[in-house]
């Protein structure tokens, strides 16, 4: 029997608000423990919550990037449980009436164009922080990061494929930063990815027995779970056996997905409404205002790339692969760089450099203006390509820029034709052999005369020029 | 000013234990907003008075710490669960105190107390920094001798806070200026008597002196109807179901693990909560605990708290009713003067039906105030309870003043 897996996904994203979702304490939980920390957040008797605006302005523009309706009623509820992560032991999230509902993202694998159904993004609160590595049998618990506020995005079961969950996973990364709406770092939890999976036999329509894969702290990590669980719940049913509905965790170094817990001892989280807090009424004006503030999205602009600047689909894909990029990319071309040119300089050698450098686009010296000023001084043919990518280096070094360094280094190629003839003759009449040889036929010495002659120029002479004027010479 | 705080308010001075073993010797690191709005008015604050454990009780015999008696009749409870700040008043060791009303616990007390007690209308006074027992149901409130000291406060301490966004941006009148300029005489006032308010269940004394104090208004040009609140008889239950579910959730933060109580000698975490929450409530705290847990809990849910969520709706909807035939709604506040103490501690069925005349209002968030209309044979003293329209505090406060003042004759204080 043949098997597809069916797989869905529900993915936590830390939004990266001033403040935290119901207190006016900073997001900031990398600071020494339990140092942004209010009554609020802290659960302390007789607080209350107040719902951040800014929170909901980035929920409501993901949700209209993931397609999805916005609701103009929507309200908060408490999930109980007891943990000592959870300040007041329960969570206000939203259970019946969500945010965002029913939108979808487009992804495309192996040219092939497909939507993954976006079920809801819901608004939620963040819980502390455990250590265990206290020592005297104590554990601690730190509350900078209870009550960041978190967007709950859940999938409806459309992927089919690991390949397809690190599309999904991709775009929507992509999508939050384009948004500028979280730092999406998987190892720091700001971006936390929940596959639920089971198999069924191909063809059919019937759901199989789902597991649920928590705690995956990368992509790859993810990917490699689910490619896992699928075999084991294929091997599982071809033995004879039965997929048990539960939690599984996943052991990177093992490589392998364990039993965390079973649906019998699921939680009853007895949800109900926050009485706490006035239903949220979002306005079509207030959707509308965030709608004007949202960046060209990933997708959109990738399309544009190709047809306003003419670049192929691997290298619009690139260049748009993250916002500074593509910023970066489009502030080259606006300052007057040819658009190929700048897509070439940019991914090939500013890429370069960068991955020498160990550096990013955000912390490097190098701006637009550099690139641009760089391919103009090689398109007026004031220094060679080759020149140019030395300068590239310099800037990166001393952060000044390309005509300070080509002056302070006399590096100004040489175009002067008289001059460059003069050093032509020289380096023929020190090579009378060679340049016998040549015009016998050898017809590969003219690259030996080529690097002499840039010896002499310390690389400075136009390569047009003396290609030009050795042939003539050597012809003579 | 000299007041008392009821223990459920937090201040930073003195102690906010809520009357709760789990919160023995805790500290507040804030004030309440109502307290910040007092102190900034130059009130003293003269001591937190005692209160039935989390608010839960009508006698203040929930108290984890001490026994609060009646000055009245030092043999009976002062009620509850604002009964500390009840018979502070009444004994005149403050001139305000500031308790909270979830379904009674304001008016009921000052009812068997002899004094007023203002419950506004929910959304009207800030509850930040009010422990909460059942968020949808709980406001504070004054209690006072006269009206128009509770209307001084209400003044002082209501109005829109930006940290609690259950509060309502309303203006906020000058009760006391409104009130002294009295009720204009051309609009006659229009008083309703929910029939379902006077059945055999009530107390014939009480009734008598309820009775008495209509009349007295009659004779101050005021029209009485007949109304009906039809769903009465399920508000008791409703209510129980209601606040039970919002106290599971809101006392579930007393944990032992960030402040307060903690059983030290406990094998590991789960071990340390229940052995914690077991020694640090009390018995009524626990009931209502697994009243709500068992409300909400998946199953159970609709038949129970999505059900009384729609019947409250329908009592809401009796009011509002009713106010379209009349402006302020009088009735009994208890069913009994002051009981003595253990006689329905046995029967907690017995105990929730104290507050059967004040549980409807918080239900309908409306405001209501509980004023003194008399004393019993045996000397212990009847409230009024008079019930307003949504955030018409001013029309609520203006009747009650005109009875306060026509009434047959003051109560006066107990002689201690
Ligand atoms: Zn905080």
């Amino acid at each position: 029997m043949e098997y597809e897996s069916v797989i869905g996904m529900e993915v936590h994203v830390e939004i990266n608000t001033q403040s935290k979702a119901f207190c006016s304490c900073s997001t900031n939980f990398h600071a020494p423990p339990n140092t942004q920390v209010c009554p609020v957040c802290l659960g302390m008797p007789g607080v209350l919550p107040v719902l951040n605006k800014e929170f909901v302005n980035k929920a409501i523009a993901v949700g209209l990037a993931l397609n999805c309706s916005i609701a103009k009623w929507s309200k908060m509820d408490r999930k109980n449980y007891f943990y000592p992560d959870l300040a007041k032991n329960y969570q206000i999230s939203q259970y019946d009436l969500p945010l965002c509902q029913n939108g979808y993202l487009e992804i495309e694998v192996k040219g092939e164009k497909k939507r993954i159904r976006i079920l809801r993004a819901h608004l939620e609160e963040d819980t502390a922080r455990n250590t265990h590595d206290l020592g005297g049998g104590y554990s601690g618990v730190d509350f900078n990061r209870s009550g960041v506020p978190l967007l709950e995005i859940v999938t409806y079961p459309d992927l089919r494929s690991s390949e397809e969950v690190f599309v999904f996973l991709t775009e929507l990364k992509q999508l939050l930063e384009y948004l500028g709406v979280s730092d999406c770092n998987m190892e720091e939890g700001s971006l936390r990815a929940e596959a639920n999976v089971s198999v069924r036999e191909k063809g059919s329509d019937a759901l199989g027995v789902k597991t649920e894969i928590k705690n995956v702290a990368s992509f790859s990590g993810v990917v490699k779970a689910i490619e896992y669980e699928v075999d084991r719940q294929i091997q599982t049913l071809q033995s004879g056996g039965k997929v048990i509905q539960e939690t599984r965790g996943w052991d990177p170094d093992r490589g392998v997905t364990f039993s965390q817990r079973h649906k019998e001892s699921a939680h009853d989280y007895r949800y109900f409404p926050e009485p706490d807090l006035v239903p949220l009424a979002v306005s079509d004006k207030w959707v509308e205002q965030v709608r004007q503030t949202m960046p060209e999205l990933p997708q959109t602009r990738r399309k544009r790339f190709q047809e306003e600047y003419g670049l192929s689909l691997y290298d619009a894909s690139v260049l748009t692969s993250t916002k500074v990029m593509a910023d970066y990319y489009e502030k080259t071309v606006q300052l007057g760089a040819d658009p190929k040119q700048a897509a070439n300089w940019i991914q090939v050698e500013l890429q370069a450099v960068l991955t020498y450098e160990n550096a990013t686009i955000e912390n490097s010296p190098i701006t637009p203006e550099h690139i641009a000023q760089l391919i103009a001084l090689v398109k007026d043919e004031v220094i060679s390509g080759k020149i140019a990518k030395e300068v590239l280096r310099k800037v990166f070094k001393t952060g000044k820029s390309p005509e300070e360094i080509i002056k302070e280094e006399g590096l100004v190629q040489i175009t002067d034709i008289e001059a460059i003839r003069k050093i032509v003759r020289e380096v023929i009449e020190k090579n009378p052999s060679q340049a016998e040889q040549y015009r016998s036929g050898k017809d590969k010495l003219f690259g030996f005369f080529v690097g002499q002659i840039m010896r002499e120029t310390q690389g400075k002479a136009n390569p047009k020029i003396v290609n030009d004027i050795l042939k003539e010479e050597l012809n003579k | 000013m000299p007041i008392s705080i009821k223990e459920v308010i937090c201040t930073k001075e003195g102690f906010t234990t809520c009357a709760s073993k789990i919160l023995a010797g805790y500290r507040s690191p804030y004030d309440a907003t109502v307290v910040r709005k007092l102190f900034d008015a130059d009130a003293i604050l003269i001591g937190k008075v005692n209160m039935d454990e989390f608010a839960m009780g009508s006698s203040t015999e929930n108290s984890s710490i001490k026994l609060t008696r009646n000055p009245w009749n030092l043999e009976c409870v002062p009620g509850g669960s604002s009964g500390g700040s009840a018979a502070s008043v009444s004994a005149g060791e403050c001139v305000i105190s500031l308790g909270s009303d979830t379904g009674g616990s304001i008016r009921q007390p000052a009812s068997f107390c002899g004094c007023v007690g203002l419950k506004p209308t929910y959304g009207r006074v800030s509850r930040y920094g009010l422990v909460a027992f059942a968020s949808s149901l709980d406001q504070i409130g004054p209690l006072s001798r006269n009206i128009l000291d509770s209307a001084v406060t209400l003044s002082v301490i209501g109005g829109k806070d930006p940290k609690d966004t259950t509060s309502v941006d309303l203006p906020l009148p000058d009760y006391l200026e409104k009130i002294k300029q009295g009720i204009d005489d051309n609009v006659p006032i229009r008083i309703g008597l929910p029939k379902e308010y006077f059945t055999e269940d009530l107390n014939k004394e009480i009734k008598d002196l309820i009775m008495k104090a209509v009349q007295a208004l009659e004779k101050q040009g005021a029209e009485v109807v007949e109304v009906s609140l039809p769903h009465t008889e399920f508000a008791v239950a409703t209510y129980y179901i209601i606040c039970t579910a919002e106290a599971s959730a809101n006392l579930a933060r007393f944990d032992g693990v960030r402040y307060g109580f903690r059983h030290t000698d406990s094998r590991n975490i789960i071990d340390m909560y229940k052995r914690t929450r077991s020694d640090g409530f009390g018995a009524e705290v626990k009931r209502r605990i697994l009243l709500g847990t068992y409300v909400l809990s998946s199953g159970y849910y609709d038949a129970y708290y999505l059900k009384a969520q729609k019947v409250r709706r329908l009592i809401t909807q009796d009011f509002e009713k009713a106010f379209q035939k009349c402006d302020v709604i009088i009735g009994p506040t208890s069913p009994t003067p002051a009981f003595r103490f253990g006689e329905k501690t046995q029967n907690p069925l017995e105990m929730y039906l104290s507050d059967i005349y004040t549980i409807s209002v918080n239900l309908a968030a409306l405001p209501a105030i509980s004023v003194p209309c008399g004393l019993t044979q045996e000397g212990l003293p009847v409230g009024l309870q008079f019930i307003g329209k949504h955030f018409d505090e001013e029309h609520l406060l203006s009747v009650a003043y005109l009875y306060e003042q026509n009434r047959e004759k003051d109560i006066g204080f107990p002689l201690l």
